[in-house]
This record gives C-alpha cells, structure tokens and sequence, in this order.
C-alpha cells in the first residue's frame, strides 16, 4: 500500500487538505496526516512515499490523484526539504513539523525526541538553567527577555521544599498578532515538542503542574494539544500539564492579564512589580513563556547550548521562525538565524508581493509592530537594530502590503484595534485609543482625497456599540481640525500612550501610527519626504 | 433549553469539573457550546456554584469576545478583519461579505439563519482572506467562495 503524507494543519485544512486526503484514503493509500511544511503556495501538498524518499506534488487538489501516483503530474516538487525556500532555513525548532504525526509518540522518539527531557532530568536544575542562559535564548513572545534569567528568578524563589507552596509553568500561546502563525503550526505540527520543552523548565524551577493558555480562534490548536498532552501524560510524569482556552480577548496575549483569565477573571494587566516570576499564577512563582521560547529549549538540552547559541546575530542568539504573511507571494514560516535582512526576507525568500504589484509597506511584529518602507529593507533580524529603527521584531511576523495600501487607514486600524482590545485598566489605552480613532479620521477628511472609513462604526456594531457611541463624544467645533493642528496632536497623543500605558498593548500602539506618519506623510496630506526616523 | 435544565447542567458541570473560581471561563466556554449562548438570567446560577458574586461573573461574561449574551444565527461565519488579511483584499470582501449574506458586520440576519462576526486573526496570515465558517476554516476568500458560503448557510 502507497504511503502518502498530507498535513492537518488548520492552514492546509483551509486550502482543502481534508479533501485531498480522503481522495487518497478512497484510492487505497494509507494517508499519514502530518504538521504543515511551512509553504502555503505549495499546498494543498502531498508527499508520497518511493523507494528515492518522500515526493513532494503541490499545490494539487482531489482529483489529480491518479496523476500523482502515476508520477506524471505537472506539479511534481520532489524532495521538498530540498526546495530553495527550506533548503536556505535552520530548522532547530521546527525541524519536525511537515514530517512527523503530531500525534505519534513513535515519529516523535524516532526523531530525536524526549532526548533534551532525559538530558535535563539527569542533571541538577541549576545545570538545567545555566544551559539555556548559555544559549542565550531570548523570550520569543516579543519582548525578548533572556530566558535563563527568567528560570533563575522562578528557581531562586521558595516553592514547596521551603514549605510556599507550589510554582507553576505557564506556556504564552495566546498568538493574536496578525501576520503571525508559528506558534499554532508549532502547536499543531510538533506538540509533543511544545511539552518536552515545558516539562524541562518545570524541572528546572521546581514546578509540577502547568498551563497551556491557547487562544479560542485556534480549535485545530486546542484540540491537538489536549489529544498531546494525554497521550505524553506517563512520560512526562509526575509533570501534568493542562489546556486552557482563551476567550477572544487579544489582551489575554500580555502575560499579567493572561495569568488573571486563567484565574478566571476580567483578562486585565496587572502592575509590575511583581514579576509573575515571583508572584505569578494565584501569586505563586510562575514561569510563562512564549511557545516558540519553550519549544526551542528541547533543541537546546540535546545539542547543547553551544549549538544554539553559534548561529545568530549580536545579542540575539539562534534562530527566529520567521512568519511571511499578508501580501506575499510565498508566503509561510522560515525558520532562519537572526541578521538576516528584511529585504531578503521579504523579496528573495517571500518573492515580493502576491498581487505582483511593488511592495510599499511591511508591518513588523502585528498589530503593535512598525510599517517599514522598502528604503529601510537592509535593517538585519535583530532585537536591537529594530527598537533602534523605531520598531520590534515582536513574533517575528511579516506583513507585506502592495502600493494599493493607504497607510492613513492602517494607522486608523491600529488605533481602532486598540480600542476594540483594550483591557480598560489605564487611561491612555483606553481613552487613547478611541481619541485616537477621532484625530486619524479628521486628518483623512482634511487631507483632500478622502478616503472614507470603510468600517467606521462597523466595528461599534460588532462590540456592543460602545465604541460607535464613544467616537465623537467630544464637542467637534472646539477642535482645531486642520492637517497641521490634528498631526501634532496625533504626535502627542502617541507620546502619552507609549509612556503613560501600563502595558505594551497602549504603549506600542504608537509604533505602527508613527511610523506610518514618518515613512508615509504623503497618506496624512503632507508632503512626500522622508524625515526623520520613527522616534 | 430551559432555565431549568440549565442550571442542572451548570451545576453537573460543577460537580464533574469543580468549583474553584479559575473554573468560570470554562465553564462559561461549556455553557455556550451546550446552549449556544449565556443568557443573563443564568449568572446568578453560575455565581451561586462557583461562589462568586453576580457583579463578578457579569464582569467577565462581559469582558470576553467570545461569549454570547444572545443567540446567534444557525450558521455563523467570522471573518478575520485583521492586518494580514486586510493586505489580501479584506476590506472588500468584508463589504461584499455583508451584502453577499445579507448581513451586517457583527450582526444575526433577521431570519436568524446567520451571524456575521469579525475576528482578528485566525493564524493563517499568509492565504487570506479567511473565515471560520461553522467553525471550518475557509482560505483565499472571493467572489466565488462567498457564493459557496451564501448557499452553505441557506440550508
């Protein structure tokens, strides 16, 4: 019987996976469903096993099956791992997902897996966090907090031994920055990865139960952990591990506030200090990282810190898993060291935009991220050479926009967003932003090609309505409404959200409304120059 | 299901699940799968089985996008207003969307046979516009998948 391999991934489900797969289960094969490669102009994609190894057909749909298994179908790609777009990547955390049954303990053994738990468990925790201090893994959730130093914290801090009470690892898999997907691929492709690397750090601190925080607009995400997590339970022992799913709050993604949901409250950020590290989950000790942060560690343990940490750039040590998304014409995850340029990201590897037209925008780490223009695309991979251009890397997403994008109306989104998100807690987030919403819609109906706001009031709608009764709320002919008067009170305001908000949802909203103002003042009806830099 | 019947199904829940307070969004989660929204005569019953007050249950039930305080439509179809999918041509296929379903953004159709929701990001940023369609993901959203989606939803 033919061996054929089709991914389950939510992504490859979309572009019509389960219909490729049931079209080979009918035709006599026995279909192994896999994570996604990671290539989504290639999928729908089968992989059929031959005598030369896996053959790679896609993108292909149900009724090409017979072509397929004949050899003879147009779309052959061969031994995908050797495609230009996965040749070129480092693959330390994603190195299974696209090959292996997400489900089968046996793919994840035979590849390598469990060998970093064994490693971890044979050493003391202390060795356990040197190592990934070693690595010089950074928090992979956007901040970019070394890792090891936040085990210290967890580990130095009394637990049960010293009679405290327990601690807890809590796993950030709250992914709702648009123009990111790693961590539901990670999820859904290598669970048993995002586990090993939970039950190291539980050895590591002294913790014997955790959180898996899953955002409810992943179901394939939820479900597949919670069927991981059963299955892995006696390996990982006396570890116990639990899903929780979020609740649409994009919020819930700030660490504070997702350790209140979990808790069962009003999903809002609490006031550092104290760290979660040290008064975390019901106040105890808590570890929470990001998933990509906790699915690199296995990696680590089991080829070494040194391993890790050889590639990368500067202080960012080892690879990101980069998301290429929006407008982009191969679009997917490339998992590569840090340094590599924006420009190579996004033209060489992600062959510049998907509609062919030249790309005039990217958005950098979702919604709290900067827009760059194509002038600023030899700015390297890096933590620091991005908050030093006035932006973040965040989750390593990529948002391509063509030359159709009006970045007015881009700005006015992430003001929108931010009212819509915002946790209500502090004051320049939570007014900020609807007044915010006010100025960018005054400056597009005084730059002259108006543009009316498509969705102005939509959202209102959709919420209740308290945004729609919020906007406007403030006497309009008192208001100096022209170009020069609402930019620089849009400035303003920008300046009291990024250092008067409590947390990053306020204070980098900013970002992406600045930047659009300094790299594309023609859309705000000023002249077209580049000034500037963002700050 | 009446009001009844859904209070013994909170209090089973409960019982099977426990009651500590970190249980509320799961079992508000359960509530709306089982019911298919939280209606408000409820929370008292919830506050009651997991000790909390009805101001504090409110407070959440009210927080969270996701939780309903009145019944949806037979089918329901979120669509992703977020940036990735905004670059693909969102914005348009959000207006073609409410006109093709005869539906407003965030609204249930007067026949109650749909509800349009947005969403901001269904993690597959790199194949938009997408969709939740019943909760199956729907990719590179057009003209043509739009009519898929109008004739699915009439049934």
């Amino acid at each position: 019987m033919t061996r054929v391999f089709i991914s389950r991934d939510m992504a490859s489900v979309a572009l019509g996976a389960d219909d490729l797969a049931r079209a080979f289960a009918d035709a006599g094969c026995e279909v192994v469903r896999t994570g996604s490669r990671g290539l989504f102009s290639i999928e729908p994609l089968v992989e059929v096993e031959t005598a030369e190894g896996r053959i790679g057909y896609g993108p292909v749909g149900p009724g090409d099956v017979r072509a397929i298994l004949d050899g003879t179908h147009p779309n052959r790609l061969g031994d995908v791992a050797a495609l230009p777009f996965f040749a070129a990547q480092q693959r330390f955390t994603f190195a299974r997902c696209g090959i292996v049954d997400p489900l089968s303990l046996a793919d994840y053994a035979a590849h390598g897996g469990w060998t970093g738990l064994d490693i971890a468990r044979s050493a003391e925790p202390q060795a356990v966090v040197d190592t990934v201090k070693a690595s010089g893994l950074r928090g992979r959730g956007g901040a970019g907090f070394p890792t090891g130093i936040k085990w210290q914290t967890v580990l130095d801090a009394p637990g049960q031994k010293e009679g405290r009470g327990p601690k807890y690892i809590v796993c950030n898999a709250d992914e709702g920055d648009s123009g990111t997907f790693a961590d539901r691929m990670l999820m859904e492709g290598d669970p048993f990865c995002l586990i090993e690397g939970m039950a190291i750090a539980a050895h590591a601190v002294g913790a014997a139960h955790g959180y898996i925080y899953i955002r409810s607009e992943y179901p394939y995400a939820i479900r597949t952990m919670r069927d991981a997590i059963a299955l892995s339970a006696g390996r990982i022992a006396p570890f116990t591990l639990e899903v929780r799913a979020g609740a649409g709050a994009y919020v819930c993604g700030e660490e504070t506030a997702l350790l209140d949901s979990i808790e069962g409250k009003r999903g809002q950020v609490r006031a550092k200090p104290p760290l979660p590290a040290l008064a975390g989950l019901f106040g105890k000790p808590t570890v929470i990282n990001n998933v990509l942060s906790l699915a690199a560690v296995p990696f680590i343990l089991s080829e070494g810190a040194e391993a890790y940490a050889t590639v990368g750039f500067g202080r960012s040590r080892g690879t990101m898993p980069v998301q290429l998304a929006g407008n982009v014409k191969h679009g997917g995850l490339f998992e590569v060291g840090f340094g590599i340029t924006l420009g190579e990201l996004v033209n060489d590897i992600g062959g510049g935009t998907a509609s062919g037209r030249p790309v005039r925008a990217v958005q950098v780490g979702g919604p709290l991220g900067a827009y760059f223009p194509p002038s600023m695309f030899d700015l390297p991979f890096d933590y620091e050479a991005f908050t030093a251009a006035g932006g973040l890397i965040g989750h390593a997403g990529i948002t391509v926009f063509d030359d159709s994008v009006d970045m007015a109306h881009m700005a006015r989104f992430a003001m929108e967003f931010c009212a819509v998100e915002s946790c209500g807690k502090c004051t320049p987030c939570r007014i900020g932003s609807t007044r915010g919403v006010e100025i960018v819609d005054r400056i597009i109906a005084a730059r002259g090609h108006a543009v009316v706001p498509a969705q102005a009031g939509a959202m209102g709608g959709a919420q209740g309505g308290y945004l729609g009764k919020a906007l406007y709320s403030r006497a309009p002919d008192r208001i100096d409404v022209s170009l020069g008067a609402q930019t620089a009170l849009l400035r303003d305001l920008c300046d009291t959200m990024k250092y008067g908000s409590l947390c990053a949802l306020g204070g980098f909203t900013p970002y992406p409304v600045l930047s659009a103002l300094d790299y594309f003042p023609e859309d705000f009806g000023a002249p077209a120059s580049v000034t500037e830099a963002a700050e | 299901m009446g009001l009844e019947e859904a209070k013994a199904f909170v209090d089973d829940w409960v019982q099977r699940e426990g009651a500590g307070r970190d249980q509320l969004l799961p079992l508000l989660h359960a509530v709306q799968d089982e019911i298919g929204y939280i209606d408000d005569t409820l929370i008292p019953a919830i506050a009651a089985a997991l000790n909390l007050s009805r101001a504090d249950v409110h407070g959440v039930l009210t927080f969270y996008h996701d939780y309903r305080r009145q019944p949806a439509g037979r089918h329901i179809v979120k669509l992703c207003r977020a940036e990735s999918c905004q670059a693909r041509g969102g914005a348009v296929i959000e207006a073609a969307a409410a006109e093709r379903l005869g539906v407003a953004m965030g609204e249930t159709r007067r026949d109650g046979q749909v509800t349009l929701e947005p969403v901001y990001c269904l993690g597959l940023c790199a194949i938009g516009p997408n969709a939740l369609v019943d909760g199956r993901p729907v990719a590179r959203i057009d003209a043509t998948t739009l009519d898929r989606i109008a004739i699915e939803i009439a049934a």
